[in-house]
C-alpha cells in the first residue's frame, strides 16, 4: 500500500486493504473483525487463567480461616494446615448440620445468599445485607484427641462503603470470642480499613457474646456499656459508620437470626 | 512530528506530562495513591495498556474508519485492560484486591484514549508504542510523587514498610487522616502543578482574558 496512486493493488485482499476505509463495507468489516479477534484474546486469556484464579480466591479463604483460628504462620503449607479444618453446612434456622443434602467442600454459601431458593430476604436487617442464605459453610477445629476446640464462623454485613466479609472464631464454649477478621472490604485505607490492623483484631480475643442471662451483649462502641468490658470492643477511631457497621454485623449473626440456635445447641452439647 | 524516539518517551515525564501538563487522568490520580504499592502497580498497568493500545490502533490507523473509529479504539483498550486485569488476578491476587474496580476504570482514562487519537492514528507503531509508553511512565511518576507524599504522611510508611511509627501502632506519629482521602489528591496534585510551573515557566498557559486597568476621572 505504499503508493496505491502509481500501482494498481493486484488480487483480492490488496484491493480490499488499498480500498478507502470509510465504505460501508469496509466499516462493517473492520468493527467485526476487530470485535472477533478482541473477544476470542480476552476470552483465551479468561479461560486460561480461570484455575490458577480461582486457586488463589480458595487459598486467599483459607488463609484467613487459619488466621482468625490463630493457626496461620508465615511460609505454612496452607493447604495441609486447612485440612485439620472440618467443614459443614449449616441450616442456621435449625442450627443443625445439612452435609447430607450439600457438598461442605463446595456449597458456596454467598452465591447461596442471592438464590432464592436457598435464601430469605429479611425485614429486620441490621447488618444491611438484603437477603441471608439459609444454610453457611463453618469450619470446626478439633485437637489431637478430638474434642472441638474452635468453632468458625463467616459473617458479613455493609459497613461505610463495601460490604465486609469475614470470620468469628469462637472457642468450644460458643461463647467466648477467639478473633474476628475481614477477608474483603472496601473500607477507607487508615480509617474504616483498620479493621485490618492487627491491634484492634487483638482487642476481640477473650470477649464474650452472651452474660450469664445468656443476652447477646456483645458491642463495638465509642465507650464501654453497662454490661462491662468483657462484652465491649472500642470502635475505630475517625471511622465511626465502619464501626457501627461491625457491631451491627456481628450482633445480627451471633443474633438468633444467624447463628443463634446453632451455638445454643452447642452449649447445650447437642452436637 | 519530528521528534526522536528518545523525545517521546522523555517529553511526557516532565515538559509534557499528561497529568501536570494536559491535566487528564486525574480520577485514578486521586484513587490509587493511598498506597505506593497500588501506585506502582496501577502505573505498571496504564504504561502497558497505553503502550500496546497506542501500538495496536496505530498498526491499523489506515483501516480504522473514520465513523466508527472512537469504538474501535475502545474495543482495543477494553481488550489490553482486561487482560491486564486477568493476570492481576490470577498473579498478584492480594493487589488485585485493593485496586478492584480500579483497574476495570484504565478504559475510561483519557491519557490511553488521549494518545490514541491524537498520537497513533497519526504515527507509526513503534513510534506509537514509544509515545504511549512515555506517557504511561508520565502518569506513573506523578502518581508515585503522590503517593509517597500520601503514604507517608498518611499512614507512617513507604511501600507497607513502616517509616514513621504511628500512635496506632504504640509509635509517636499521629497519621494526617486526611492524606488518605481522595481529595487530599488534589492538593497534591495541583502543588505538584505549581512546582513544575515554577521550574519550567513556559508551562504556565496564557491567560485568557485580562482584567481591564480603567483610570478614574
Amino acid at each position: 500500500m505504499s503508493d496505491p496512486q502509481s500501482q494498481e493493488p493486484k488480487g483480492a485482499i490488496a484491493k480490499f486493504l488499498a480500498a478507502s476505509p470509510d465504505s460501508v463495507g469496509k466499516t462493517i468489516f473492520v468493527a467485526v473483525a476487530v470485535c472477533l479477534v478482541a473477544s476470542m484474546v480476552v476470552s483465551a486469556a479468561a479461560v486460561s487463567l480461570r484455575p490458577v484464579q480461582e486457586a488463589n480466591k480458595l487459598k486467599d479463604k483459607q488463609v484467613n480461616v487459619l488466621q482468625v483460628a490463630g493457626v496461620y504462620e508465615p511460609g505454612i503449607n496452607v493447604t495441609e494446615a486447612f485440612a485439620a479444618f472440618e467443614p459443614h453446612v449449616l441450616d442456621l434456622a435449625a442450627g443443625d448440620f445439612v452435609d447430607d443434602q450439600f457438598d461442605p467442600a463446595t456449597f458456596d454459601d454467598i452465591a447461596a445468599a442471592s438464590d432464592p431458593e436457598l435464601s430469605v430476604a429479611l425485614d429486620d436487617d441490621p447488618a444491611g445485607i438484603g437477603r441471608k442464605a439459609k444454610y453457611r459453610v463453618i469450619y470446626l477445629l478439633r485437637d489431637d484427641a478430638g474434642d472441638l476446640e474452635k468453632v468458625i464462623l463467616p459473617l458479613h454485613g455493609y459497613g461505610l462503603w463495601s460490604t465486609l466479609y469475614g470470620f468469628i472464631a469462637l472457642e468450644n464454649n460458643g461463647n467466648d470470642i477467639y478473633g474476628l477478621q475481614f477477608y474483603q472490604h472496601g473500607e477507607t485505607p487508615g480509617l474504616g480499613a483498620e479493621v485490618d490492623n492487627p491491634r484492634w483484631k487483638a482487642l476481640w480475643n477473650g470477649k464474650k457474646l452472651r452474660d450469664d442471662a445468656g443476652d447477646l451483649q456483645i458491642t463495638v462502641a465509642k465507650s464501654q456499656p453497662a454490661a462491662g468490658a468483657d462484652f465491649y470492643v472500642d470502635a475505630l477511631a475517625g471511622a465511626t459508620l465502619t464501626s457501627v457497621g461491625v457491631d451491627n454485623l456481628v450482633k445480627f449473626w451471633m443474633g438468633d437470626a444467624g447463628y443463634g440456635p446453632f451455638l445454643a445447641k452447642l452449649q447445650a452439647g447437642d452436637l | 512530528m519530528s521528534q526522536t524516539k528518545k523525545e517521546l518517551l522523555i517529553d511526557p515525564l516532565v515538559d509534557n506530562n499528561p497529568i501536570t501538563l494536559q491535566v487528564l487522568g486525574i480520577c485514578s490520580a486521586l484513587a490509587v495513591t493511598s498506597s505506593l504499592q497500588v501506585a506502582f502497580v496501577m502505573a505498571l498497568a496504564v504504561t502497558f495498556v497505553t503502550g500496546f493500545a497506542s501500538m495496536f490502533i496505530s498498526m491499523l490507523r489506515n483501516q480504522i474508519p473514520g465513523s466508527i473509529r472512537i469504538i474501535v479504539q475502545m474495543v482495543i483498550i477494553a481488550s489490553l485492560v482486561i487482560l491486564v486485569d486477568q493476570i492481576l488476578k490470577a498473579y498478584a491476587f492480594q493487589i488485585s484486591k485493593t485496586l478492584s474496580v480500579f483497574v476495570g476504570l484504565i478504559i475510561t482514562n483519557c491519557i490511553v484514549m488521549g494518545r490514541a487519537e491524537a498520537f497513533a492514528m497519526k504515527n507509526p507503531p513503534i513510534a506509537s508504542f514509544i509515545d504511549g509508553v512515555g506517557n504511561g511512565l508520565g502518569y506513573g511518576l506523578i502518581l508515585m510523587l503522590v503517593g509517597f507524599i500520601r503514604e507517608l504522611f498518611g499512614s507512617g510508611s513507604l511501600f507497607g514498610v513502616t517509616i514513621l511509627q504511628t500512635v496506632n501502632n504504640g509509635g509517636w506519629y499521629v497519621p494526617n487522616g486526611l492524606l488518605l482521602l481522595p481529595p487530599s489528591a488534589f492538593f497534591v496534585i495541583g502543588l505538584l502543578i505549581w512546582a513544575f510551573r515554577t521550574w519550567k515557566p513556559n508551562q504556565v498557559e496564557e491567560r485568557e482574558y485580562k482584567i481591564q486597568q480603567v483610570e478614574a476621572h
